[in-house]
């Protein structure tokens, strides 16, 4: 055929071919370093993820003090557990669905779409992204806590299991759930929508959805806050970390909305 | 055409591939061929149905009709073994906006087996001085070469490249066209899509045109401008041309010669440029009581095969 020069590799040249897939797991582990990076290094991202909840709960021990809020332990005791599923919150639904948002609008999920990484493992490096943020928000604001003297109540037993046990649930359940209505949010809205949606979804659950303050203190509202993502993350962290107990209504709730929200994404996401 | 040594087969192989969005057709009953290790080039005007015969080709979409084999595979069945073998170089975007140059580079070089070294690719591509400046920030000729660099560095056997030195400076095409060059040099098999014909004609092998989601012509750049020979005229009035004038011009020339009208001011003669010829288009001109501004001649180019062809130019 005249139209092509076949031409033969010469074995030294730069570009000669040598395609392959790097292993399953080290893709997934540089994509999740990838967006860890990319999530601390955004100044919004940050504030969001450690100055508010930090702020919050230094405000909320503060105002406790001076007001002399009816609570059933000390204020920085009440207020810990519902700041670190504040935290949670934060990021993964808030931080997730805008930074997804975007991710689809610059067109980088199709660039990635070409790359040897698959989708499965792009939601893996999202997911293990998220719980390396969360690892750091924990640390931060138990420090904080422990600074104001916050005193994780052990189990009727005296073990810390019960503790351990549910709050470890609860973030993960929490983080499966908010994930997944992020997921959501972000594949049926614009980038801009999105963004205004998760912050104000934020804003609203966070003065009303009994994230930091227990449901009791909603009055008769109460009873229907418990059964919001955000209520039950709270609840079931407060029971954790202030009576050592695993509260399983609660995490059923949360699991609840994660197959309520993955069904909704896996029917309307479109990764472009 | 080529043997039916597995060697041989087509690098791409498009069969009948027909799309369309709404009652829009966008690809209508394409067929065409990329020979291994060859600088296949696409070529067409906006709209020709370029990019999306290119997206399924990268499994982006699934053929409505008609088959796609790429390297062999089915791109949308055969995705997972057939992505880490080819690259990809979108028309623009795919990066974060807050993320540095190498550190993106770095990141999909992670991705693959057997990378290239992603300092040595961004310093052949010129982006030494950039690498730690936010995607959001690189210039437009950056981000492109940004774009090709994260192609190559997977060292695939196939890079599809659409329109990749648009936006460039005639310094930086040119040290695109010699890596894309190097790249054939190698055995890599390239797919360009451009709609710059000095793009297609330096670089390709093969040129396809391709015009409302069909295919025109394919050939040699070579082949297709019939050897680069002397053979339009261009002529350029000063009042417009009398009704009837391509008519009567083509009458005066004979046979072997066309004409056509461009605008009220210009038409074009093609055909053997020689002095007889000149000669007709001249006394022509007399007997019609028309005043040459300017009469050119000019080598064939693949805009001139393209405007033969379809009657239209080939950039707005």
């Amino acid at each position: 055929m005249s139209a092509t020069q076949r031409a033969v590799p010469a074995a030294t040249g730069t570009f000669v071919p040598r395609p392959g897939a790097a292993p399953l797991g080290r893709q997934v582990l540089a994509q999740a370093r990838m967006e860890a990076r990319l999530t601390l290094r955004n100044g919004e991202q940050l504030l969001l993820a450690v100055v508010i909840p930090v702020i919050v709960l230094i405000g909320g021990v503060l105002a406790a003090d001076r007001v002399g809020l009816d609570l059933e332990a000390t204020p920085v005791d009440v207020f810990t557990p519902g700041v670190l599923a504040l935290a949670v919150m934060s990021t993964a639904f808030t931080s997730l669905a805008i930074a997804t948002g975007f991710e689809r609008r610059y067109g980088v999920i199709k660039r990635l779409g070409t790359s040897p990484l698959p989708r499965s493992g792009l939601l893996a490096g999202k997911v293990l992204a998220l719980l390396l943020v969360e690892v750091l928000q924990v640390a931060v604001i138990a420090a904080v806590a422990l600074a104001l003297g916050w005193r994780p109540v052990p189990g009727a037993d005296g073990s810390a299991l019960g503790a351990v046990t549910g709050s470890v649930l609860a973030v993960v359940l929490g983080t499966a759930a908010f994930a997944s209505l992020g997921l959501f949010v972000a594949g049926v809205l614009r980038a801009e929508a999105t963004l205004a949606a998760a912050n104000l979804v934020y804003l609203l659950l966070m003065a009303g959805g009994a994230v930091v303050l227990p449901a009791s203190a909603y009055g008769g509202f109460g009873e229907v806050v418990g059964w919001l993502p955000s209520g039950a993350l709270g609840g079931a962290m407060r029971d954790a970390l202030i009576d050592g107990q695993v509260a399983w209504p609660a995490l059923l709730v949360l699991a609840a909305w994660t197959v309520v929200g993955t069904v909704a994404t896996a029917r309307t996401f479109t990764w472009e | 055409m080529p043997a039916a040594d597995p060697l041989d087969a087509p690098a791409v192989e498009v069969d009948g591939l027909v799309m369309r969005y709404g009652d829009k057709t966008a690809v209508d009953s394409l067929s065409l061929r990329v020979p291994r290790g060859s600088v296949t080039a696409v070529l067409g005007p906006n709209g020709a149905g370029k990019t999306t015969t290119l997206e399924t080709c990268e499994g982006y979409r699934r053929p409505q009709a008609g088959t796609v084999r790429v390297l062999g595979l089915d791109p949308v069945r055969d995705r997972r073994e057939l992505l880490p073998r080819i690259g990809v170089m979108l028309q623009g975007g795919g990066a974060w906006s807050g993320v540095r140059a190498m550190e993106m580079l770095r990141h999909v070089a992670a991705l693959h087996a057997h990378p290239l070294d992603p300092a040595l690719l961004s310093e052949r591509l010129g982006l030494g001085e950039c690498g730690r400046t936010p995607y959001r920030r690189l210039s437009g000729g950056q981000q492109q070469r940004l774009g090709l660099a994260l192609a190559l560095v997977g060292r695939p056997e196939l890079v599809f490249v659409d329109e990749p030195t648009a936006g460039m400076d005639p310094a930086v095409r040119r040290s695109v066209w010699d890596l894309l060059e190097e790249l054939r040099g190698d055995g890599v098999t390239v797919v360009l899509t451009t709609h710059y014909m000095e793009e297609a004609e330096r670089l390709a092998d093969l040129v396809h045109i391709i015009d409302h989601g069909r295919l025109v012509v394919s050939g040699s750049p070579l082949e297709l401008t019939r050897g680069g020979a002397v053979s339009t005229i261009r002529l350029v009035v000063t009042r417009p041309f009398p009704p009837g004038a391509p008519e009567s011009l083509t009458a005066a020339l004979g046979p072997g010669t066309e004409v056509r009208l461009l605008d009220s001011l210009s038409l074009q003669v093609t055909g053997p440029a020689d002095a007889s010829t000149l000669a007709r288009v001249s006394r022509w001109c007399e007997d019609n009581a028309v005043l040459p501004e300017s009469l050119t001649l000019g080598t064939r180019t693949l805009e001139d095969v393209f405007l033969d062809l379809t009657g239209r130019e080939l950039t707005p």
